[in-house]
């Protein structure tokens, strides 16, 4: 049985030390996933993720990880991220390594470690000094010709996590929106958990197969999870809270209201689920804030053969 | 003193610079707005691309950030980040994008990574994200970037996306890079072109009330500036009704 809870599919597939991703670029980001991982106090895991946004951020606030592979450091749309800052400049909980490249770089790794490559070329970091402080970026004559390639090595996460709009029993899922890289980095890993809004029939996939991105043989854990991916967004389900990116930005700032943040709406709560109730205690019209409206597709005919 | 903002006579100075494109690489910000300010008025034709995998959008608000969920609703196509890395910025197909920078030089190499050191900073900046491949790949780069002694350096401290590098003839072309660089830097007091040959950047236009000496105390080396210096007309009314009513009703980035 795929189905989980956050919780069992946390404590089975993430351990210490794992080097993991959770994907999904602004949207579907899987903070549910994230904050289960702190409650069950990880450590010294390898964090990978384009733009770690403000679930690295509580992660490594955390004190969960050793070391960050990223190619964007920012709160998107707002200023920096205060404590992968801190980690940095201070050491504060503890030291964070960062292995940096190039959005384009990330795509590449993650697309090679799908393909099982050994590295990836592409045609980037050209004059600049991203070589010089990571080793890991090299170039390659083509063995074709004079062209001058960089090359990215392969990415092969422990563990992917990605949040999407529904998945069935098996795991077939289901995006629409912003694809990112998710197919690649589940793909890239040893493991996959999938985190969904709704689980479906398996008909209602079969359906629309052109919007599924991973069949079932490619993942270990399906979890129900409504609003998962608060405070970032899923398109057509609900919106980015962008008042708790602003938040963020000001308590982050503090190392002690950062650990009162955890303390309360992390490691005070048990699961997703109060987490939720919580937030709604809080703010009772938090989803219809949120609420997208209604903007359907039209459906298409793939036809009946046989 | 008129009765515009210095971020609106960027924008307004940015869409303009992109009458006849066709298609534009966008930023967050200003470039949102400047972008969606061209498609309205010097550049109908112009199809917005993000580098969360957008091609064609249509944002019906203004981007809270570079992957906002109005990108998507009504947008022509929306791909995986592979393929809009692989097929449609290094397939050579977009032909503007705009950038930002904390540290550009005389030759438009550009910043976005550190201050000071990299590993002991004295400030820890966002890095790359795709300005490094974009400043490759896009036939014509746009930097917008307030003008300041800290921005305009004599030396970046990191080059994380390639300019006119140091500025000897064909340079770009000998390393393999497709795109032509920086053509053009929008700042709050001036606009900057750069010379065919050497990459070199010349102030090419001022803004109404700027003068020369105003712009060089804020440039970190002695400025070229171009034979026939020009100043940069005004925002007229409808570009500013069309920011202040329809691209940035609430002020956010417009009010500067």
């Amino acid at each position: 049985m795929k189905l989980m809870t956050l919780r069992e599919a946390i404590a089975t597939y993430v351990h210490d030390g794992d080097t993991i991703a959770i994907e999904g670029f602004t949207a579907f980001i899987c903070f549910a996933a994230g904050h289960e991982i702190i409650r069950q106090r990880r450590r010294d895991l390898t964090l990978c993720r384009m733009t770690p946004d403000l679930i690295y951020d509580q992660m490594i606030a955390a004190g969960c990880a050793r070391k960050l592979v990223f190619s964007y450091l920012g709160n998107p749309g707002v200023g920096s991220l205060h404590c992968v800052r801190r980690a940095v400049e201070k050491g504060v909980p503890r030291p964070l390594e960062l292995e940096e490249y190039s959005h384009f770089g990330m795509v590449a790794r993650y697309v090679a470690g799908a393909a099982r490559l050994p590295f990836f070329p592409l045609r980037s970091y050209l004059g600049t000094d991203q070589p010089k402080v990571n080793p890991c970026i090299r170039f390659l004559q083509s063995p074709y010709g004079d062209d001058l390639v960089a090359v990215v090595p392969p990415l092969n996460p422990d563990v992917t996590i990605i949040h999407a709009q529904r998945a069935d029993l098996q795991g077939n899922t289901q995006i629409w929106g912003l694809l990112g890289v998710q197919k690649e980095a589940a793909f890239a890993a040893k493991r996959v958990i999938v985190v969904v809004e709704e689980i479906v029939d398996e008909a209602v996939i079969r359906s629309d197969p052109n919007r599924t991105i991973l069949p079932g043989m490619m993942v270990d854990a399906v979890v129900h999870q409504p609003y998962g991916a608060h405070p970032s967004y899923v398109q057509g389900y609900y919106d980015r809270d962008n008042q708790f990116y602003l938040a963020w930005d000001r308590l982050s700032r503090d190392p002690a209201l950062t650990q009162a943040w955890l303390e309360e709406w992390v490691y005070g709560v048990k699961g997703w689920e109060e987490y939720l109730t919580k937030l709604e205690a809080q703010e009772p019209g938090i989803w219809q804030r949120l609420a997208p409206g209604e903007a359907f597709s039209r459906p298409v005919n793939y036809g009946v053969y046989g | 003193m008129a009765d515009y903002s210095p971020a609106e006579m960027m924008i307004v100075a940015s869409a303009r610079a992109l009458a006849g494109k066709r298609v534009v690489f966008v930023g967050v910000g200003l470039p949102n707005i400047a972008c969606n300010l061209a498609r309205r008025t010097v550049a109908p034709d112009l199809e917005l691309v993000y580098e969360a995998g957008v091609f064609g959008a249509r944002p019906a608000r203004l981007p809270l950030s570079i992957g906002d969920p109005t990108l998507v609703s009504g947008s022509t196509l929306v791909c995986s980040m592979a393929d809009l890395f692989l097929y449609y910025l290094q397939g050579g197909r977009i032909e503007v994008a705009f950038v930002g920078a904390a540290q550009i030089d005389r030759f438009g190499n550009i910043n976005t990574t550190v201050i000071g050191s990299y590993t002991q900073p004295k400030a820890r900046l966002p890095g790359s994200g795709g300005a490094c491949e974009i400043a490759i790949h896009a036939k014509e780069l746009f930097v917008i970037v307030r003008l300041s002694r800290r921005a305009f350096v004599e030396r970046i401290d990191f080059c994380t996306s390639a300019g006119h590098l140091t500025g000897k003839p064909g340079e770009r072309t000998a390393l393999g890079m497709p795109g032509l660089g920086p053509q053009l830097v929008v700042t709050d007091k001036a606009i900057f072109t750069f010379d065919k040959e050497t990459g070199e950047m010349i102030l090419s236009s001022v803004h109404p009330g700027v003068t020369v000496e105003e712009v060089q105390a804020e440039v970190g080396w002695p400025l070229r500036v171009a034979p026939h210096l020009e100043v940069t007309q005004p925002p007229s009314a409808e570009e500013l009704r069309l920011i202040r009513e329809e691209l940035d009703p609430t002020g956010v980035y417009g009010r500067e």
